[in-house]
């Protein structure tokens, strides 16, 4: 008796959560729930995917949440890396893909059409260091930098540290090297750099967004770089600068091609990006040119396909999802500096505006 | 228990008809028509019921043949370009696309090996204590619950906790035994992977000691058995199978980590040179580079790493069995 | 003779306080990590918290409704698909242990549980993301009702096998055909174990984020649609874990205070149904 009671009244239960998941399935078919849609425009016309680099995350979120109280546009971006961000956009399953690095070559041959870069936002990457008994800020040099990553210098009383600090109470300790393990585009951006200033490192480990490193451990994450560096006592790493400002670390002043040590800090990656930029906006801004510029910086893109008919793209979605991106690097680029991210360059803002009125749908130029 | 009383009033009644006279032989062969189709609706429903289990089965197998075909498929790219040198290769250097997994499967299997030594006295312990020693009580009910929850807890965290705790403590521990402190490696992650796997042994084990039949354990009780012979003796021989269905659900769970293991690591593509040294096993390899893997050919090596955990996890799987059934041989 | 006795005795008490030492001090580690949790999420919660949606950095009553009523449904939806699946392929494992076929599915079984959560995720956008042309909860909740069922299925069997073969010999002999034997009397018998099956993988999946990145894909506002991106906690938790702001950690943290309580009520509620349900021997 009981048995059967408690069995039928658990198999209620599953067929009660079978429809419900079954009715939420049918859900976007015919009754649009109450509240997917704000206002009269069905849901799937007023929500746009995109997906990529994990970097620019939380600007992002802040802008389209800033969007979304202006035009009621849902934007649903997810941080699933740069690399996800690219396959997404050539498998068409996302709006826009975002990434930290340009398109390569390969890349590009693998999308079924050509895609634009439109710039958002500058972030740097900076060396964090953990030597409690060094007041002043570290010095670093180009070559300095690619040696300790190379494991060529070993120790932090190394003549050629000294040189570059003069007057710091270096210890004799071990240099403890901390890298990021995952694929990410702040590797890409020191790679990239180290490659440039080093003909060793170019030759040896190269540039990526994760390589075969010669020394040291690896961290998962921002933080899993910045957890071992506050723990361990002589050891260096690289962080974002957002990152490191946000939680107080101590990072170290970088020699840039035209001799200065800069402090990474807005202002420096800003005057970095402020160098000519090709109409193609893919550009690498490792060991700029600008006298002030931090030279370990990089640009972050928005990726979207130059001709937007396609999948059955409405011109209303297209023209909105422009529009947005156009809101992005004008307006908008008020939210970078609270949230450690530096503004567009005026040169790159307009790059990124030619960009976007070379989109087409059908042929014809969706923005005027 | 309703169920078996009406089907003895449905074999009762005809037996009471068969006792009457001849005229009413219409309604009799009514009843046992009706009784007739009863029983090969039972029967046929039992068919249906038989070939479902059957059809289940067999989706498991094909499941997981889809899984690995889906795996091939993807990574024949990858295959084609390094072939068999892919399994014994030493360097990983996604810049150069050569690609050789050799570092990590034997991360892997030190990782996992090593937390499964290191989980099997306390898992064992849980279940017997839950098991046989206490199996009611707010205490024990406390334990299990507890234990339970370990599998709840996100791995993540687990990995932010290794990290900010346990790393420091293996590293003073590395300094007394005189063993250069990194702190992270692959003994740290085994020790968060040990922690990790515990319920699953200790959950399965419970169960399966707390079912062995009472006569069997009175019978040796009666004998003059002290609580540890009957454990020995009794306990672990009838249950054998199924903590070691336990250890193998664990081992499982260990190669798969990825999230804990990858944060406490270390994460370099060097050969680990000791225990204490920092490696790097497939999971994480897959995790940490999947997302940014930005050509075709790097891609496809990442989803071939996962097809030779997966074959790895299979021949590991095999041999067990081997091992087990020759246990129960004896 | 005594003396002999005493030893063996003795053994016994000295193995009995070797198993409570143990079984007590694998507690140790994950009440240190509870207590973690506890102190970073327990005062991050509250009832703006449980109903508002996520906001941006430097936004303060941030919240994590969406992410709470997704991962529900995911969970639901992914045990739906698993608990059914699973509790019969045990049946079938331990209803016939020696045949071929239950050797190689058993086999499978063991090799599902070591698939890391990543490859399931990645097989899963194969599957079903690529053919259906966009990310779907639906996909997710395949992606985890794959990753339970190693989990139910063992343990199922298992508990299945260890029944007295009396028990079911006694059904067949009142005439009771063998789904009748197997629904009313077998599962019932070893309802506990099952149930422990399924809290366990309930609690296994309910963290996990590698399968839904590609596949429940994540969204910033509530979704009830399965055939759309929907989000859920573990992706929350892992993408404001890893940012560099103290507001989203303090979100992560609350978070998963929230799925630990959250799975240690489906763990007692799950246990007053089955007290219910269950058979004693």
């Amino acid at each position: 008796m009981k048995i059967l009671k408690s069995i039928a009244l658990s198999g209620l239960a599953l067929a009660i959560a079978g429809a419900m998941s079954l009715t939420s399935c049918n859900g976007g078919g015919n009754t649009s729930k109450s509240d997917s849609t704000a206002n009269a425009s069905s849901g799937e016309e007023n929500t746009i995917l995109g997906a990529g680099a994990t970097f620019p995350n939380p600007l992002y979120s802040k802008m389209f949440s800033e969007y979304n109280k202006l035009n009621g546009l849902k934007v649903n971006y997810q941080s699933i890396g740069s690399g996800g961000g690219i396959q997404q956009l050539t498998s068409k399953t996302v709006d826009f893909g975002a990434s930290d690095a340009p398109l390569n070559g390969k890349q590009d041959s693998a999308l079924s059409a050509p895609a634009v870069h439109i710039p958002i936002t500058a972030g740097a990457v900076v060396i964090t260091y953990n030597l409690p008994d060094v007041k002043d800020t570290l010095m670093l040099t180009p070559d300095l930098l690619a040696k300790i990553f190379l494991g060529k210098i070993t120790k932090w009383n190394d003549p050629a540290i000294m040189a570059a600090n003069k007057g710091a109470k270096l210890p004799a300790t071990t240099i403890v090297i901390s890298h990021r393990s995952d694929g990410s585009g702040t590797t890409n951006i020191f790679t990239t750099y180290l490659s440039k200033v080093s003909k060793d490192w170019e030759s040896g480990p190269g540039k990526g967004s994760s390589i075969n490193w010669p020394a040291g451990v690896g961290g998962k994450g921002n933080e899993g770089v910045a957890g071992y560096v506050k723990q361990t006592p002589g050891c260096i790493g690289y962080v974002e600068l957002a990152y490191a400002m946000q939680n107080n670390m101590a990072f170290a002043k970088m020699q840039n091609k035209a001799g200065k040590f800069i402090l990474p800090s807005i202002a420096s990656i800003t005057a970095a990006a402020n160098i000519e930029i090709p109409a193609d906006a893919k550009v690498s801004l490792t060991n700029t040119e600008a006298a002030d510029g931090y030279p370990i910086s990089g640009l972050t893109w928005i990726l979207v396909y130059k001709e937007q008919k396609y999948n059955n793209r409405s011109l209303d979605k297209v023209t909105k999802m422009l529009k947005l991106v156009q809101w992005m690097i004008h307006d908008a680029q008020q939210y970078c500096a609270p949230l450690n991210y530096a503004p567009l360059s005026d040169k790159a803002v307009a790059v990124g505006d030619a960009q976007l009125k070379s989109i087409t749908f059908d042929g014809k130029p969706v923005l005027q | 228990m309703m169920e078996q009383s009406v089907d003895i009033k449905v074999t009762t009644r005809p037996g009471k008809d068969a006792g009457r006279v001849v005229s009413v032989k219409k309604t009799s062969t009514v009843s046992s028509n009706k009784r007739i189709r009863r029983s090969f609706r039972q029967i046929r429903t039992e068919n249906v019921f038989r070939r479902m289990l059957v059809i289940v089965a067999l989706c498991m197998i094909v499941l997981v043949l889809g899984i690995m075909v889906t795996l091939a498929v993807q990574s024949t790219l990858s295959f084609k370009s390094a072939g068999f040198s892919y399994l014994w290769g030493k360097t990983w250097d996604p810049v150069r696309d050569v690609f050789g997994a050799y570092p990590f499967i034997l991360g892997t299997l030190l990782t996992s090996f090593l937390a499964l030594i290191i989980s099997i006295p306390f898992s064992f312990a849980v279940a017997v204590f839950l098991g046989e020693y206490y199996p009611t009580g707010w205490l024990p009910n406390l334990l299990k619950n507890t234990v339970e929850l370990i599998a709840a807890v996100p791995s993540v965290i687990y990995g932010f906790w290794g990290l900010a705790v346990l790393v420091p403590i293996v590293r003073s521990f590395e300094t007394s035994i005189g063993v250069e402190p990194v702190g992270i490696g692959i003994f740290t992650s085994s020790l968060i992977l040990a922690i990790m796997i515990i319920p699953y042994a200790a959950s399965l084990g419970r169960s399966m000691i707390h079912m062995v039949p009472s006569n069997l354990k009175e019978a040796a009780y009666s004998l003059g058995a002290t609580r540890w012979e009957v454990i020995r003796s009794v306990i672990f021989p009838y249950t054998k199978s199924g903590l070691f269905a336990g250890v193998l659900l664990s081992l499982g769970r260990a190669l798969g980590e990825t999230m804990a293991v990858t944060m406490v690591i270390g994460n370099t593509s060097l050969i680990p040179k000791s225990i204490f040294s920092p490696g790097n096993t497939m999971a994480s390899v897959i995790a940490n580079e999947f997302t940014e893997a930005d050509h075709p050919v790097y891609l496809s090596a990442l989803i071939e790493l996962g097809l030779v955990l997966f074959l790895v996890t299979v021949v590991i799987n095999m041999v067990g069995k081997r091992m087990v059934s020759s246990f129960t041989n004896e | 003779m005594a003396n002999h006795v005493k030893y063996r005795i003795g053994k016994s008490r000295v193995f009995q306080g070797l198993t409570i030492l143990l079984a007590f001090a694998c507690v140790v580690p994950l009440i240190f990590i509870l207590i973690y949790i506890l102190q970073a999420g327990l005062t991050k919660i509250n009832w703006q918290f449980l109903t508002n949606l996520p906001k941006p950095v430097g936004e303060k009553g941030g919240g994590i409704a969406n992410a709470l009523i997704g991962s529900i449904m995911i969970i639901l939806c992914a045990s739906v698909i698993a608990i059914p699946f699973g509790i019969l392929c045990g049946i079938y494992l331990s209803e016939n242990k020696k045949s071929r076929l239950a050797y190689w599915s058993r086999l499978c079984v063991d090799i599902l549980q070591g698939v890391p959560s990543i490859v399931i995720g990645i097989v899963a956008y194969f599957w079903l993301v690529k053919p259906l042309g966009g990310f779907s909860a639906i996909s997710g909740s395949v992606a985890l009702a794959i990753m339970m069922l190693p989990i139910i299925i063992r343990s199922t069997e298992e508990t299945l096998k260890l029944l007295p073969d009396s028990l079911r010999e006694a059904a067949y002999a009142l005439g009771m055909p063998f789904h009748r034997v197997v629904l009313k009397v077998i599962v019932p018998c070893g309802i506990s174990g099952i149930m422990s099956g399924v809290m366990l993988a309930v609690a296994r999946i309910a963290g996990e984020t590698a399968p839904l990145l590609f596949t429940a894909f994540g969204n910033p506002y509530m979704s009830f649609n399965m055939m759309k991106p929907m989000q859920s906690m573990p992706l929350l938790i892992f993408n404001y874990a890893t940012s560099p702001y103290n507001d989203w950690h303090d979100l992560a943290w609350g978070a998963s205070c929230i799925l630990l309580i959250w799975v240690l009520a489906l763990n007692i509620f799950t246990k007053v149904i089955t007290r219910k349900w269950k058979v004693q021997l």
